[in-house]
């Protein structure tokens, strides 16, 4: 008896840690699967534009909490700074795109993914000239409130973390499914080159793609901000590769496969370190994603596309 | 003439697919181009609909227009000109209502989207009963006539339509054309590539024979019905 109320306040304890651990995993991972889903193309340099939205979090943050931490509540200058981040961040996904993407896009498959590694280094080794090798560390935005309930610590961000997650997923996938820019995405993900044939403009839908991908990350990249406050100009590769492996988990396209791997890699992750030496915990992470993958080759929700996906 | 296509020179990589072809269509006409498989129909509706590049020195004009300065979706969207693609090209994953407002994706003339639907589904009274289903689920016929449904839709001027009766049975065929003949007799212009050459010389006013890339043959649909050449080679008589 005396077992069980001590196990169990643990499970939940690693439970909460691992929905936030998720949360970051699947929001970044979701610009991972719209991309490759929408126009078949791996976006190497997700990770760091995650890296610089996280950058640009911590400018505005720190913009907002010089200027108005006396007057304005912690929250509103939470959410302020997460709707001009994420608006600044998407244009980096729109730059990468005109950029980066647009030149290749009837090149091969692998001119595009080199490009993507390589705009990932510039971004890298531009914060690096611009802001020097020292680590930032990211100011919080809200006053850290800890509970207590039997034994299960948490703190409003935490909880915040994993709702604002939550709401921007569901957010997006009201987007994909009620308008027409969410259709025109669907349908690119099933015919890329019927949808011109529709009046559809795929110099709108792909920079559009990128730009919400690139708006997700950074908010991701502030709220990563709030758990682990460290910020370097290398933050985004590990956690870029760890999106990317949720987005094929997740299956080619789907926002909700992808939410649900990244949760999942969370778990796993948080779950391996109780039980094994922290140092295992990727090995073992991995290996089970990739004994998922040995019997479901196209991950969780990889729909079928047509087959003729060029003329 | 609507449409002046004049020295239309196409290729895939060395291949050449079009040797400079000239045609022209005048709104409101029905036009087939009639010819065997690789001969170069389905290229040269793709070279309309921008969708594969025409070589320089080709020239392409719609009601006056320099249709090559358009990419795809302005050809659709600005032009007004649709493409029915070969194999239906239907979006599967989406719902009936769900492709047929897709095609309306630059279009800002809500009430009349609304008038147009609703009369896609009084063409095609199946499509209605199956609004909420997935594309992906449709009978072959069923799916062509979403695909025209959805050309319809998404632009109104002038119709290609390339391979409409390929895979259906004979008597969707039928029904298939009569459908079409309504969409023209509503002002749009259609221009019909086939295999099916009986069935596409019937239904058009005038047609060209399309060989290896030349146009090779012109006139009259009855007159190429009762060509001797055109009857051996493309009738089965």
């Amino acid at each position: 008896m005396e077992a069980l109320t001590e196990f169990i306040p643990y499970i939940l304890q690693n439970l909460i840690n691992a929905l936030q651990r998720g949360s970051f995993y699947a929001v970044i991972s979701i610009g991972y699967s719209m991309v490759y889903g929408v126009l078949m193309l791996f976006n190497f340099a997700h990770g760091d534009i995650f890296m610089l939205g996280t950058y640009i979090g911590f400018g505005i943050a720190t913009l907002f909490l010089t200027l108005f931490a006396g007057f304005l509540p912690g929250p509103v200058i939470f959410i302020a700074t997460v709707v001009i981040t994420m608006f600044l961040a998407s244009w980096i996904g729109v730059f990468v795109e005109v950029a980066g993407y647009r030149p290749l896009r009837s090149a091969p498959r692998a001119s595009a993914a080199i490009t993507g590694l390589m705009i990932g280094i510039i971004f890298e080794t531009g914060i690096l000239i611009l802001l020097g090798a020292k680590r930032l560390s990211f100011p919080p935005l809200m006053e850290s409130i800890a509970y207590n309930i039997g034994g299960v610590y948490f703190t409003n961000v935490k909880v915040l973390i994993i709702i604002l997650s939550l709401f921007l997923m569901l957010a997006l996938h009201t987007f994909i499914q009620r308008t027409k820019w969410g259709m025109a995405m669907r349908a690119m993900s099933y015919d890329f080159l019927a949808v011109p044939l529709m009046g559809v403009s795929i110099n709108v839908m792909a920079p559009l793609t990128f730009a919400i991908g690139a708006g997700l990350a950074a908010v991701a990249g502030i709220l990563y901000g709030q758990a682990y406050p460290i910020l370097d100009p290398y933050m985004g590769v590990l956690i870029g590769w760890k999106a990317f492996v949720a987005a094929i988990l997740g299956g080619r396209g789907s926002i909700k496969g992808a939410a649900l791997a990244g949760y999942l890699l969370g778990f796993i992750e948080i779950f391996v370190a109780t039980i094994f030496p922290s140092t295992l915990r990727d090995l073992i992470a991995y290996s089970i994603i990739l004994l998922i993958l040995t019997y479901r080759p196209r991950g969780f929700f990889g729909m079928e596309h047509s087959t003729k996906l060029r003329l | 003439m609507q449409l002046t296509v004049k020295n239309l020179k196409v290729s895939y990589g060395n291949i050449k697919a079009l040797h400079g072809i000239d045609f022209s269509i005048e709104a409101g006409e029905i036009l087939t181009i009639i010819g065997a498989n690789g001969a170069g129909k389905s290229t040269t509706l793709r070279a309309i609909s921008r969708m594969v590049p025409a070589k320089p020195g080709s020239v392409l004009e719609f009601e006056g227009e320099d249709i090559l300065k358009y990419n795809t979706d302005k050809v659709v969207s600005k032009l007004g000109i649709s493409h029915v693609p070969e194999g239906r090209r239907i979006f599967g994953n989406l719902t009936v209502t769900e492709n047929l407002i897709l095609a309306c994706f630059a279009r800002k003339d809500a009430d009349q989207i609304v008038k147009d639907r609703k009369w896609v589904f009084d063409l095609f009274p199946r499509l209605e009963e199956r609004k909420d289903q997935l594309a992906g689920t449709l009978s072959g016929g069923e799916q062509q006539m979403l695909a025209v449904g959805r050309g319809y839709m998404s632009a109104r001027k002038m119709m290609l339509l390339d391979e409409p009766s390929m895979g259906l049975a004979p008597l969707l065929m039928l029904e298939m054309f009569d459908a079409l003949k309504e969409i023209n007799k509503l002002g749009t212009t259609i221009l019909l590539v086939e295999q099916n050459a009986r069935l596409a010389l019937k239904f058009a006013q005038r047609g060209y024979v399309i060989e290896n890339g030349f146009l090779v043959l012109e006139g009259p649909s009855n007159e190429l019905l009762n060509n001797p050449d055109v009857k051996k080679a493309y009738l089965g008589a």
